[in-house]
């Protein structure tokens, strides 16, 4: 395989996950606007903050109101994490190694960029807000669908999948990062109302409030959630379960080609890291100190894999 | 129903009826309801949309992908037919390889003066890198695309040879495809050579001229100038269907006097490129310096016999438009035969008693630039206004070399389907032909171009002709 195949196809699945978590991240912030909307400019802006287009929506807008900011994530080309400019930048690396695609997956993702070309051409009423996310949320769960369904088990297989894992745990720290405080331990045993709410942005942010509801019954404690969104094995967008799916698909290539490389010493190192910990150790420590560490080691392999496998550059 | 149109129709006669190869066609359409073939059309817009057989369209910022509309009406060709256009186009095909390799050896048609010197000297198409250079297997145009127009029962003239990368072959095997789906009743009543073995033929082809020190499974790939080249879906294509590498300048490298691409797992050696670039942009150390498209070195690995390249580099002297007027001879010089095909009767501008014919003559004449393709920069006098045909004249005056004229043919029609009905349209044909040392194999039938606006001659994509699948049939 090309490298420039490898490469179209890990960052076609990082767009569109990341298209994905865009769209999630507004559907929390929506939610959270609704049901208090004195706080809302606030929670818009760590929106910006956790979409990590801080710098480019300052320099287009002063305030933080929930129809600027769902715009500048939505539809704005000039944001290139806009969900627009992820479907457009997952179809072009599409294009680019259709030779590596099965038709079911490529024609998810031109059909995916066809509906979206023509449902974001106009800014998007509120009332409409919720069924477009909808919308973003079952392509991009069709395009998977399809990947899963058709693809041979093989290294074009393997670097979506870590292109989709890396992203996605880039996503979820990044989540964390920005409201860790709203996690630390408090004095209180039971959150607060404020707390509550903005626990539940944080597991509406990852898709997690039903699953973690389902598992916790009602004890939500912010360690509780931090474990969950950082350690747990079962949910498929926590850190740990995103870095073992990256080193399981770099296994699949080690075994594959034959050759190990410097990217497979990094993510044992991650995995084990984690493994290692207990969320009372991971607070001992500093969460935020452990987040950023963690963002630092994501990029690193993300760059590590790019170089072993030749599509930097 | 009978012909409404002055030309050829190749479906309608203009008394009452079809033509025989339509019979079968005609009686399945005149059962159809007009709403459901209305629906169906629709349906394969759909469909090439969503598999994404688009084409770029340079210059159209807005539209920057486009369809290629596609007519659901087949144009059919009896077996009759295609075997005598297709022993011309063999023929012709034979001569261009045996005239290329000759302009860039012994060059015996010149020195028989049969075609001036100054014609391959100060011709830009001509490759002075390629003199007494032999590509592997001696074949020069792997792939050529001959653009076929009729004007009658038995007429078929040859208007280009396309011997440098004629596009073009997806269009021929998705039209078939669409058909196949949108209509299978028709293909088991009538029966249709197939055309869906080309992508295999093409690659045993290409195969088939590997550079002679190469290893029995030899690695085949296509160069392409990117995603955004017009031609993009069709690179993607061939190389899927073909299952080789897309490559694209950036993923080359010379090593060890080979061409190898970057993989993940290091650089692999490339026997032979079937390039979608132009000769101008294949090497920048030989060519274009500025070309970012190429490969650096490519040329020197190339005649030192380590890699084929398809077609090879300088192919472009045998389809100049200037050539073409030569070809009845070329033919003849090298096959010792009579041209099976004829070619349009060409006013070479350069000549000054030609010239001033071409002037007088000019509301009458289509004039086409020597160097250009896809409709660009042509004029079809019938079809201009008053202002046109003057504004085109003062081009000629001050550069007559760059013209050649013809006379405006009556291209046959075939109908294309319109709510209404049927309704007339110029087409013409290109044929796929593969050459490779074991001999030339033409896949039989080809894209059809159709004219869609009522009138016009003009079927190029770029200026909103649409495609036809094209029917030959067994007998």
């Amino acid at each position: 395989m090309l490298g420039k195949t490898a490469g179209g196809l890990y960052w076609m699945f990082r767009f569109l996950e990341r298209s994905e978590n865009t769209a999630r991240l507004i559907e929390a912030g929506f939610r959270i606007a609704l049901t208090r909307s004195r706080d809302s400019d606030s929670e818009w802006k760590s929106v910006v903050t956790t979409a990590g287009v801080r710098a480019g929506y300052d320099a287009k807008y002063d305030t933080y109101t929930a129809q600027h900011v769902v715009d500048y994530l939505l539809r704005d080309t000039s944001n290139p994490s806009s969900v627009m400019c992820a479907i457009e930048n997952a179809r072009t690396n599409a294009r680019m190694v259709r030779t590596a695609l099965t038709t079911e997956v490529w024609e998810a993702v031109n059909e995916n960029w066809m509906a979206m070309k023509a449902a974001l051409k106009k800014p998007i009423p509120e009332t409409d807000l919720p069924a477009l996310l909808g919308e973003i949320r079952r392509h991009s769960a069709l395009v998977r669908g399809a990947l899963h369904g058709t693809m041979l088990r093989n290294d074009a297989y393997d670097f979506a999948q870590i292109g989709t894992a890396l992203e996605r745990a880039d996503n979820t720290a990044r989540i964390i990062d920005v409201k860790y405080y709203t996690l630390l331990p408090s004095a209180s045993f039971i959150g607060s109302a404020m707390d509550n709410v903005q626990w539940e942005t944080i597991l509406r942010s990852v898709s997690a409030h039903r699953s973690f509801r389902w598992l916790n019954a009602n004890e939500m404690t912010s360690s509780g959630i931090a474990e969950f969104v950082i350690l747990d094995s079962r949910f498929p967008r926590s850190l740990y379960f995103a870095s073992r799916t990256i080193r399981a698909n770099l296994g699949y290539l080690e075994k594959d080609y034959g050759a190990t490389m410097p990217c497979h010493a990094l993510i044992d190192q991650q995995v084990t890291k984690m493994r290692q910990h207990t969320i009372a150790s991971i607070f001992e420590g500093g969460l935020h100190q452990f987040i950023g560490d963690f963002l630092r080691s994501n990029n690193a392999i993300g760059a590590q894999i790019q170089l072993d496998y030749r599509f930097d550059g | 129903m009978k012909s409404k149109t002055n030309h050829f129709d190749e479906m309608l006669l203009a008394t009452d009826g079809v033509r025989d190869p339509y019979n079968k066609y005609q009686r399945w359409f005149s059962n159809e309801d007009p709403s459901r073939l209305a629906k169906k059309s629709k349906e394969a817009e759909a469909f090439f949309r969503r598999t994404g057989i688009t084409f770029n369209v340079y210059g159209q910022e807005a539209a920057q992908e486009r369809l290629i509309p596609f007519d659901l009406i087949p144009r059919i060709i009896s077996n009759r037919e295609w075997t005598k256009l297709s022993k011309g186009i063999e023929q012709r095909v034979r001569a261009i390889n045996m005239f290329l390799h000759d302009i860039y050896n012994r060059q015996e048609i010149l020195r028989a003066g049969i075609i001036p010197i100054d014609l391959i000297a100060k011709n830009d198409a001509f490759l002075p890198q390629m003199m007494g250079f032999t590509p592997p297997g001696n074949v020069y145009t792997h792939i050529v695309g001959t653009d076929i127009v009729r004007t009658g029962e038995d007429d078929f003239f040859v208007l280009e040879d396309n011997a440098r990368t004629p596009s073009g072959v997806s269009y021929m095997l998705e039209n078939r495809e669409t058909m196949l789906q949108m209509f299978p009743e028709l293909f088991s009543q009538n029966k249709v050579q197939p055309v869906s073995d080309y992508p295999k033929n093409l690659r045993r082809s290409l195969a088939a001229c590997a550079p002679v020190n190469c290893s029995d499974d030899c690695t085949v790939a296509i160069l392409t100038p990117g995603i955004h080249n017009s031609a993009y879906f069709e690179h993607s294509f061939l190389a899927d269907q073909m299952g080789v590498e897309l490559v694209e300048g950036h993923d080359l490298k010379v090593i060890d006097g080979h061409i190898a691409m970057r993989t993940t797992q290091g650089y692999q050696v490339i026997d032979v490129l079937y390039r979608r670039v132009d000769d101008d942009y294949l090497d920048p150390l030989n060519f274009r310096p500025e070309s970012m498209l190429g490969v650096p070195g490519i040329m020197d690995v190339y005649r030192a016999g380590n890699i084929t390249i398809a077609n090879a580099p300088g192919t472009g002297i045998a389809d100049d438009k200037a050539i073409y007027s030569y070809m009845p001879d070329i033919v003849e010089f090298y096959t010792g035969e009579k041209p099976i095909l004829k070619n349009v009767q060409t006013f070479r501008c350069s000549e000054p008693d030609t010239l001033k014919y071409v002037l007088e003559n000019l509301a009458e004449l289509v004039v086409k630039e020597v160097h250009g393709s896809g409709g660009y920069g042509m004029l079809v006098g019938p079809a201009a206004s008053k202002a046109e045909v003057a504004e085109f004249a003062e081009k000629l005056k001050q550069n007559p070399g760059n013209y050649i004229a013809q006379p405006t043919l009556s291209l046959s029609t075939v109908p294309i389907f319109k709510k209404k009905g049927l309704a007339p349209r110029h087409v013409d044909l290109r044929p796929f032909v593969l050459v490779s040392p074991g001999g030339i194999d033409i896949t039989p039938g080809g894209l059809t171009r159709v004219a869609l606006k009522e009138g016009s001659l003009v079927v190029n994509s770029s200026q909103g002709g649409g495609t036809k699948d094209t029917w030959v049939l067994e007998d």
